[in-house]
């Protein structure tokens, strides 16, 4: 799969932008703060309508402007397909599949696969387990969109739950006395059912991954000792989802007097965290900023070897990379990435990106961008 | 701001459900450049839906009468009620042609997050009719999404240890949806391959 046809209307810096990519390496060359991020972060956006920088989508729209437009045409088996998003902020997002509009913006995920690393990344390592398990989830549902449902389920019922046990501890908390939790047990029941259904997933995508994250590792790190992942959940049991629900209904159901109390849900999936361990020790608290970043750069190959081993090939997107590296494990990086259907690479300085990867060079400057040779 | 009359209008229009600011504004400058008769006749519509409907007072439905017209046709059977969140949805499986039982519209959905709990749904008046013994089938109608399926949930919790068989519309449904955005087609095969619960 690769993306043939980039057009930006007010995204971030381009008023307007229109770009031809070919199958391949292509090189986005520039000063900082030109707009090759913000040109990565489109097409990332359009594959998994998230910012890699942003939980908002104000900052995308050019200061301004009130809508931002991403089209891009992406070639997969030999088809074209024309995917279209419209991001205006404080509304739904608007999408089209050639042409057509369609009902959910959901729908469009999956129309663009689609694998980024960009600095920020290193908070996949040294930030809070939220910022793993988006990592894990995000990669769920680039393999199978259907996961996207799964993900917003379960959201939705922790939240009606939430706001369930909020209801009836500020109502405690005035003295209005006790309030009506007969729903309870129903929402035990969903929250259980799905938490089962998205750990499961990650469960098995976990052990998925567990080898290239090693072997990505190896190749990118200056250090010793093996990178693994883990699964850490907040119950035991599983793999599979019966046994799991099982557990999650018998902590529910132990957990049940605190979480009154505590106004909140203290179980379930979204408390959990995915491990990241280099040779013995945690790679949280323990790990080198060097070491740090080649873990998180690692993570992020290992999805895209694991999406390209399960039968789609993503477009691969590394912001600021090379860098960070020394000329043999730019090398190393560059043999592994070599074969990528597309890989957009950007760097300020050309010389740092390995001669082997070819592909054709693009100079940003404000607000265009222009193939070089 | 506009005056008066106008910006009057403009907020009554605003606080109808979907309607945003901008439309308002549309609407209330469409109405202001229509023919007299037709706003005569938009303006009686409105009174007269207040003065002439009123809910069913069997199954909640939208009437004309003490009771609706699905509740008093002698063809529909007695022994299979349908629960549905609100009177369009009983529209939407009313075109599916698939059912010939009879309703019971609950008036929402299970929702803390809006503070509404079995106690503001018309949930006491089902456990009212069926305590009978005649409904020998419940069809659980609600949404197919978090706050629907929760309230399917508790009412097989509820309604189970009655003896009466309770079934779901079968999936297929688009997941998150609303049961009146599905098309007669999906509707009335979901209606068709209802399962257990
Ligand atoms: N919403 C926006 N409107 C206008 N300019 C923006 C917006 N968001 C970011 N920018 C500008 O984009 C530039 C950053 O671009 P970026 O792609 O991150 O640079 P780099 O080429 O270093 O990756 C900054 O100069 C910033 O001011
Ligand atoms: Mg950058
Ligand atoms: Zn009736």
């Amino acid at each position: 799969m690769y993306v043939s046809r980039l057009e930006l209307v007010d995204f971030r810096s381009y008023p307007h932008l229109v770009v031809e990519f070919e199958a391949g390496c292509s090189v986005l060359v520039g000063p900082n703060g030109v707009g090759k991020t913000n040109l990565v972060e489109a097409l990332h956006y359009l594959s998994t309508l998230d910012s890699h920088r942003v939980a908002v989508d104000a900052p995308l729209v050019r200061a301004g402007a009130t809508t931002a437009v991403i089209r891009g045409e992406i070639v997969h088996d030999g088809r074209s397909l024309l995917v279209e998003l419209a991001v205006e902020p404080g509304r739904a997002n608007r999408a089209r599949l050639n042409g057509a509009p369609v009902r959910r913006p959901r729908e469009v995920l999956g129309a663009l696969r689609m694998v980024l690393f960009a600095p920020e990344d290193l908070a996949l390592v040294r930030g809070d387990p939220a910022e793993r398990r988006r990592y894990l989830d995000d990669l769920l549902v680039a393999r199978q969109p259907r996961y996207a449902g799964v993900r917003a389920d379960y959201e939705r019922v922790l939240k009606q739950r939430n706001a369930l046990l909020r209801t009836a501890y500020l109502a405690r908390k005035v003295g209005a006395g006790a309030r009506d939790l007969s729903t309870l047990d129903v929402w035990d029941l969903h929250l259980a059912q799905h938490g089962a259904e998205l750990m499961a997933a990650r469960m098995e995508l976990c052990a998925a991954l567990g080898p290239h994250v090693a072997k990505a590792y190896d190749a990118v790190a200056a250090g010793r000792g093996a990178a693994t992942v883990a699964y850490r959940p907040g119950v035991e049991g599983g793999p599979d989802r019966a046994t799991l629900a099982q557990a999650l209904s018998d902590a529910l159901t132990a957990a049940r007097p605190s979480e009154v109390d505590r106004g909140v849900t203290l179980v379930g999936p979204h408390r959990d965290d995915l491990t990241l361990t280099l040779g013995e020790l945690p790679a949280k608290g323990y790990a080198s900023h060097g070491e740090s970043w080649s873990f998180a750069l690692a993570l992020r190959l290992a999805a895209y070897e694991l999406l390209r081993a399960e039968g789609v090939e993503p477009v691969l997107a590394l912001d600021d990379v090379f860098a960070e590296l020394d000329t043999g494990r730019r090398d190393r990086l560059a043999e592994l990435v070599g074969g990528a259907a597309q890989l957009l690479v950007t760097c300020a300085v050309p010389q740092d990106v390995p001669q082997r990867l070819g592909g054709v060079r693009y100079d940003v400057a404000e607000g265009a961008l222009r193939r070089a040779g | 701001m506009y005056e008066g009359a106008i910006q009057d209008l403009i907020d009554e229009l605003g606080r109808l459900p979907g309607v945003g600011p901008k439309s308002a504004q549309r609407i209330a400058f469409h109405v202001l450049s229509a023919d007299p008769a037709d706003v005569k006749r938009l303006a009686a519509a409105l009174q007269r839906v207040k003065e002439l409907v009123r809910f069913c007072t069997t199954c909640f439905n939208v009437a004309e009468s003490e009771q609706c017209r699905i509740c008093r046709d002698p063809r529909r059977t007695g022994d299979v009620l349908c629960v549905v969140e609100e009177p369009k949805d009983v529209v939407a499986i009313e075109r599916t042609g698939e059912f010939r039982g009879r309703y019971h519209v609950l008036g929402g959905a299970i929702n803390p997050l809006e503070g509404i709990g079995p106690d503001n749904l018309r949930i006491r008046e089902l456990m009212a009719r069926l305590a009978d013994g005649t409904v020998k089938e419940l069809i659980l109608a609600t949404d197919p999404n978090t706050e629907g399926e929760a309230t399917a949930t508790y009412l097989a919790l509820l309604v189970k240890p009655m003896g009466i068989a309770v079934t779901r519309l079968a999936s297929g449904l688009p997941v998150g949806g609303d049961l009146e955005y599905a098309d007669e087609i999906t509707l009335g095969r979901a209606f068709e391959g209802r399962r257990a619960v």
